[in-house]
């Protein structure tokens, strides 16, 4: 096997963005490792419109925003391994994977990053009382059956969750000629974008019923109904509000999890919000060497934030490898106020900034007439009006090197939400 | 007698911000747009209260791929009356392409009478 300068775990829209952006930074010596058989990775399924608005003003399909990444890959001549299981990392970032051609074999790059990607919440892991029967899939894996396979799981759909892959499969089985009588979401709001209630669920006249949820299967070998009952405040079941659907398939749209069974095994230091590592301004995590970008290392609603993300550490990954060593002045722990639950990254040391670091963050529930702030040694530095922000809508906030060199020293950083304030 | 003024609340879809908007009708006709972030958004409320479109997206089943994929993912060309999607979806559920097939390529031109092609969106061999 080869030798690499930088290993990228996961051929998506991370992976491809920090794979390029490596090169471009100088660090020819790049290799990309990807299970499937392509990469792309679940672009590959979002055969829908709606990506790349941001990165190329012009509204694309999964397949063409990943083509358009991949193209970048070949024109630089990266390697990629496809087909390609990593097993395992070593803390000192030797990486053991296994393929048919090479078999079990193990590489030892002078940086990793990992873009594992996320995966969805399970019927186990929401705790869905009832029987096991044949017609339970998460929303993803509809997609891959419809959009990759070319099955149709069922014919009368009930979604419960309201995360946009369930929205944009209620669409897709509609289109396919399903009749998909319901989502259902347990929290008072959407978990998905506005525009995919609008042309998902209210063009196709699928109804939303917030604050409901499925507390009953039925069906022993094949589903054969849900029961769905109103939540309150509590987000426990109302007795005498269940109501009986009669389906064949239940979709389960309820949120996505940060892969990162790699990076716990070789022992990265997570977030327990974000389910992602834990990561500083140059986006390493706290094992050196070692990145993250994309959903492994927290959910983003928009590909172009991936990708832009992705390319940061990319870009940082081959600095480090060209440098030789990470070196940390300070390290300030960015705190949290006023309903922001997290913050990506976490740890700054302001000297590091380059030019400037885009902070990405989720607040805790839906807030109105709200300013962004940072606050800066106890002093806001700066703000940002946000007249609506929901769970479901990441939030990002800038810090530029100019801001951060304006103060002699930084003890310490709050990003908060507060009331607006009208100048 | 001058027709009566008509106010409807939208959400646009031209991009992941979904502006909420307001547009004043009147005699069938949009006369003012109000709480768009940006020229897209006066656009989609013309086009969404007189005549909306969506873009279509499905698959068409692709045959001798030496990937062993059996569907291909497609596209409308531009966006498509709304009213005509299932039409639509139709006439692409009795396309068949033989790989390769290339991000572009037409596999459906007028497609349900709308006068708009059907396209490839990921290249395949």
């Amino acid at each position: 096997m080869k030798s690499y300068d930088i290993a990228i775990i996961g051929g998506g829209p991370a992976g491809l963005a920090a794979a390029a952006a490596a090169y471009d930074a100088g660090v020819k010596s790049v290799v990309i490792i990807e299970r499937e058989d392509s990469l792309g990775g679940i672009l590959n399924q979002c055969i829908h419109p709606g990506f790349g608005l941001h990165t190329f003003k012009q509204e694309l399909t999964g397949p063409e925003y990943a083509a358009r990444f991949i193209e970048k890959i070949e024109r630089r001549g990266i390697d990629t391994l496809l087909s390609t299981m990593v097993l395992s990392i070593a803390a000192d970032k030797s990486v053991t994977a296994m393929n048919r051609t090479d078999g079990v074999f193990t590489i030892r790059p002078k940086a990793v990053i990992l873009c594992m990607g996320c995966r969805e919440r399970s019927r186990g892991a929401l705790n869905i009382p009832g029987y096991r029967p044949a017609g339970i899939y998460s929303a993803g894996t509809a997609q891959k059956l419809v959009n990759i396979m070319g099955y149709m799981p069922g014919r009368e759909v009930v979604i419960l969750g309201s995360g946009d892959i369930g929205l944009i499969m209620a669409r897709r089985m509609t289109l396919e000629g399903a009749h998909v009588k319901l989502v259902a979401e347990l929290m008072p709001y959407s978990g998905g974008l506005k525009r995919n209630i609008v042309q998902c669920l209210d063009d196709f006249d699928i109804p939303l019923k917030l604050s409901h949820t499925v507390v009953d299967i039925h069906g022993r070998e094949r589903l054969e109904g849900v029961t769905i009952a109103a939540v309150g405040p509590d987000l426990k079941p109302i007795a005498g509000s269940e109501e009986y659907y009669p389906c064949d398939t239940l979709l389960l749209s309820c949120g996505l999890i940060p892969e990162n069974e790699l990076s716990r095994a070789m022992g990265v230091r997570m977030n327990a919000v974000t389910g992602g590592p834990v990561v500083n301004e140059a986006l390493e995590t706290e094992v050196e060497g070692v990145f993250s970008a994309g959903n492994a290392l927290h959910v983003h609603d928009l590909v172009d934030h991936v990708s832009e993300e992705a390319a940061a550490a990319g870009r940082n990954a081959a600095h480090y490898v060209i440098n030789g060593e990470s070196t940390h002045a300070e390290r300030i722990e960015i705190e949290l106020a006023g309903g922001v639950r997290y913050a990506v990254p976490s740890i700054i040391d302001p000297s590091a900034i380059a030019q400037s670091i885009t902070v990405r963050m989720r607040v805790a529930g839906i807030m109105k007439n709200k300013q962004l702030s940072v606050y800066i040694n106890g002093q806001r530095a700066l703000s940002r009006p946000r007249p609506v922000m929901t769970p479901g809508e990441m939030e990002q906030i800038v810090l530029t090197k100019k801001l951060m060199d304006s103060y002699e020293s930084i003890n310490s950083i709050l990003i908060c939400a507060e009331d607006r304030e009208d100048k | 007698m001058e027709a009566k003024l008509d106010t409807k609340k939208l959400t646009c879809i031209c991009c992941p911000l979904g502006c909420s908007i307001e547009a004043d009708m009147q005699g069938g006709s949009v006369v003012a747009v109000r709480g768009n972030g940006c020229p897209n958004g006066e656009k989609y409320a013309h086009t969404e209260l007189t005549a909306p479109v969506r873009t279509l997206t499905s698959t068409v089943a692709l045959v001798n791929s030496k990937s062993g994929m059996r569907l291909a993912p497609v596209r409308s060309s531009e966006p498509i009356p709304k009213d005509k999607l299932f039409d639509c979806m139709k006439e692409i559920a009795n396309i068949s392409v033989s790989a390769p097939v290339r991000i572009g390529d037409t596999v459906l031109q007028n497609a349900a009478g709308t006068g708009i092609s059907i396209i490839i969106t990921r290249d395949i061999n």
